[in-house]
């Protein structure tokens, strides 16, 4: 896509201006402008809750901003509802294809405005001649006539993608358009959006995968916390520059130490208790190794959509594995399951806590004995006493606030409730602590508080992998950091190379 | 501010509607104890109490399994047609004596139990489709079993099941009621009842926490297959026959009414055991309230209509509140 388009001299055709949008009360853009021109390409960047999908919300008429216009062809235009914005020609490709899979390939194209016949009745012979001559268009031979769902998912987002631009699209929004697509089917894909451009067609990309935005986009706009902090070309700005951008991390000057409550330098040198072979799922994770000594806390670098949860759930037996396996102690662990994982010494606090981690309607007490409950039982009878023993240690040792252990665990804060989820893993005795992203959405105090126990956790001698979309809590929390990209082992951080640069550098997959 | 000093004189709506989620279905039983005390003549007689408790025990019984199954967010309507293939198989073993014959029936209802937990665990039907799967054909099977017949039941051994008591109490009396507290021991007081709470909680928790979750839900729908097939030779012994072509028939929605009306949400994540005893005697005790007054029965069924409406209402009101 090396073009020689000069998207300055050509005119806007979809601009948003001074765009704010609230959701009770919280702001998820604020003051965004926008200005997409003809045969454009523009990468929208930005990590999680920088607003990026509120903003393709808004420019596809699911939401309406509060403040602000958008314009279309410089007009002013108002999407009340997502047919109004489709109808003016800004159409939106989703992960996942929404079309109807029963239907035939046709039918999903003409959907809605099949041609008719002289009676009123389709024309299925004209319908089935035009998708046909429509996909060969884009280089694609299918047989029309067969349902949808009976085509590879590449094929399927192509047929997507015609009938988009079929219905008279001016701007075409892709939002993680590759993510469950084959590399051959990406080659297809990136041909077609060229075709797009060179008729004029503008582009919104939205993706995680930094080789291909700087393979498709010529533009960038980079938002966070609601606001656009950078707007340019995209070739020339260093992929650090904009990874720092995304994280709100500037390259120049890194603040070093006292951001969080880590002290320990969490290191080891015992012989690792986990070890990690070639762990991998198609379209999630591909050969990742790695392993993990006592006491040792491993941080597990990289951005969104970098396969980070999904390597703690393969090692945690969450996640299926198509290849791969992971060693206790020396001992294979069987992979797949999560109890056998647990029985391991495995565990993981996922990164959801309210739909994955808490059970609401139970007590404190009984949130924190969940998986540990067989150990305190006797004979299949619940324990008193065994439970008390270990509930009451925890709630001490944690610092868990709670009017007594029968209090519902939904009545507690983010933080106690994250603490009551680490004392249901420790009650376990673990040998390996995952952590997905145990900070989050938790106020400051609990998460010095956290921090702090996963520094003591270490020292005990508790082995810890560490995922954080924070850089500072990555890097002043784990002796090595190891870097993902694309569900693959970027590089890895050791010793004196852990600062947040280097990091940002590694995230940024640039050769620095 | 004036909401504050209103609330001083008069309790809150959700203090209110508290107090109902907890003990609505007692506060209800006190209610038409009271009424019946005044209108009804007779009701308060030994005789009458005992009827309406041997009357209550079938429903009773199944509502007992069906609250362990919606404690897991499930749902399980195929406890009349276990009732009726356990009335079925009856007079066929009969002949061998009231334990084997006890095994057999409440095997057949463990059988089916299986294939229910089976769909729901494994292959991951929606429960409400999987049971009304079996509802429809158990029903068929019991009466290809009975060969569509009505069949007399002699055995005193198991006629006494349904007639005979000791010292004035009903033996199916006796049974429901070691029934209830065995299972409410095993909800609140054991390793798996915590676990089956767990689930209908949050499945994906549970999960996540290492729970069995699979092999747990499987026990649970044989358990509530089993205790359907219980009431199946109860309800048999009691009417003398085997009557597989109406026995249990629309049980599940008594079964399911009693349940939600003791409080256990059909959300799941909560077992009510004894609710689930009010809840039944509560049934019982309108219907005969409504019989003993000539009011016809199809009004009773309204009343019982009226009922769940109401329960319901108050459980989402807890929805709410939390």
């Amino acid at each position: 896509m090396t073009d020689a388009r000069i998207p300055g001299l050509e005119p806007p055709v979809l601009e948003a201006r001074g765009v704010t949008k609230r959701f009770a009360g919280v702001t998820a853009l604020s003051g965004v402008d926008l200005v997409l021109r003809a045969g454009e390409s523009m990468a929208l960047m930005g990590e999680n809750g920088a607003g990026k999908s509120t903003l393709i919300k808004v420019l596809t008429g699911v939401h309406q901003p509060e403040e602000g216009e958008l314009l279309l062809d410089g007009r002013p235009a108002t999407f009340a509802r997502p047919l109004d914005a489709q109808k003016a020609g800004v159409s939106t490709i989703y992960q996942e294809v929404n079309l109807v899979p029963l239907m035939s390939v046709a039918q999903n194209i003409y959907l809605g405005r099949e041609p008719r016949g002289q009676v009123g009745l389709i024309d299925f012979r004209r319908m089935y001649a035009d998708a046909r001559a429509l996909l060969a268009e884009y280089g694609i031979q299918v047989d029309v006539r067969r349902p949808l769902r009976t085509l590879a998912l590449g094929v399927q987002q192509m047929v997507a993608l015609a009938r988009a631009v079929s219905i008279n699209a001016n701007v075409v929004i892709m939002d993680e358009p590759t993510s469950s697509l084959e590399a051959r089917e990406v080659e297809t894909l990136f041909r077609v959006i060229g075709l797009l451009r060179e008729r004029g067609i503008a582009i919104i990309y939205v993706s995680h995968r930094m080789d291909e935005i700087y393979r498709v986009c010529d533009t960038v706009t980079v938002l966070r916390d609601g606001r656009v902090v950078h707007v340019g070309s995209l070739s020339e700005l260093p992929r650090v520059e904009l990874v720092s951008m995304m994280l709100g991390r500037s390259v120049e000057k890194v603040e070093r130490g006292g951001v969080t409550a880590f002290r320990a330098a969490n290191e080891s040198d015992a012989p690792p208790v986990l070890v990690a072979t070639d762990l991998s799922r198609k379209h999630q994770i591909d050969g990742i190794s790695l392993s993990i000594r006592p006491g040792e806390v491993v941080g597990l670098g990289g951005l969104l959509g970098s396969g980070r949860s999904e390597t703690l759930k393969g090692l945690s037996g969450v996640m299926q594995l198509d290849r791969g396996g992971v060693t206790i102690d020396g001992k294979s662990v069987r992979s797949g399951s999560v109890p056998a994982a647990i029985r391991a010494g495995i565990v993981m606090l996922p990164e959801d806590r309210k739909a994955e981690g808490i059970v609401p309607n139970l007590s404190v007490r009984d949130n924190i004995v969940l998986a540990a409950l067989p150990k305190l039982s006797r004979g299949g009878f619940t324990s008193r006493r065994k439970q008390d023993a270990v509930v009451d240690v925890f709630i001490k040792r944690l610092h868990i606030k709670v009017s007594s252990p029968d209090q519902l665990v939904s009545e507690l804060s983010g933080g106690n409730q994250q603490k009551v989820m680490i004392a249901r893993w420790l009650a376990m005795t673990p040998k390996v602590l995952l952590l997905d992203e145990p900070t989050r959405g938790i106020d400051v105090g609990a998460k010095a508080e956290v921090q702090a126990l996963i520094d003591e956790l270490a020292h005990e001698g508790l082995a810890i992998v560490l995922v954080s979309s924070e850089v500072e809590e990555v890097v002043e929390g784990s002796a090595r950091v190891i870097v993902l990209r694309d569900g693959s082992i970027e590089t890895e951080l050791r010793g004196d190379q852990v600062d947040e640069s280097a990091l940002l550098a590694a995230l940024a997959g640039s050769a620095s | 501010m004036t909401q504050a000093t209103v609330s001083l004189r008069v309790p809150s709506r959700s203090a209110v509607l508290g107090v109902f989620q907890k003990y609505g279905v007692y506060i209800a039983i006190v209610l038409l104890l009271l009424y019946n005390l005044v209108f009804t003549p007779n009701f308060f007689a030994v005789d009458n109490f005992r009827t309406q408790f041997v009357q209550v025990v079938p429903v009773l019984i199944v509502a007992l399994g069906m609250a362990l199954v919606i404690g897991t967010e499930g749902i399980d309507l195929s406890v009349g047609a276990v009732m009726a293939l356990a009335a079925a198989v009856i007079p066929l073993y009969v002949g061998y004596g009231l334990v084997p014959t006890l095994l057999i029936a409440i095997g057949v209802g463990a059988v089916i139990g299986l294939l229910n937990g089976s769909m729901v665990a494994f292959i991951g039907v929606q429960p409400i489709v999987a049971t009304l799967a079996v509802m429809v054909a158990g029903r068929g099977l019991a009466l290809l079993i009975a060969n569509e017949q009505l069949k007399s039941v002699t055995s005193p051994e198991v006629l006494a099941l349904g007639r005979d008591s000791v010292l004035g109490i009903p033996y199916s009396v006796l049974i429901a009621a070691v029934l209830v507290g065995v299972v409410a021991i095993l909800v609140n007081r054991t390793t798996f009842g915590k676990q089956l709470i767990a689930i209908g909680g949050s499945r994906r928790a549970a999960e996540l926490a290492g729970l069995p979750v699979k092999r747990i839900l499987l026990i649970v729908y044989v358990l509530c297959a089993s205790l359907a097939a219980v009431a199946g030779v109860i309800g048999t012994a009691r009417l003398g026959a085997s009557v597989p072509s109406t026995l249990g028939n629309l049980i599940e929605l008594s079964a399911i009414t009693a349940v939600v009306v003791g409080g256990t949400p059909l959300s799941g994540g909560q077992v009510k055991v004894l609710g689930t005893l009010a809840g039944a005697v509560l049934l019982q005790f309108i219907s005969a309230t409504l019989i003993k007054h000539n009011v016809p029965d199809a009004y009773s069924q309204i009343a019982q209509a009226i009922i769940i409406l109401v329960a319901v209402y108050i459980q989402r009101g807890k929805a709410r509140v939390k």
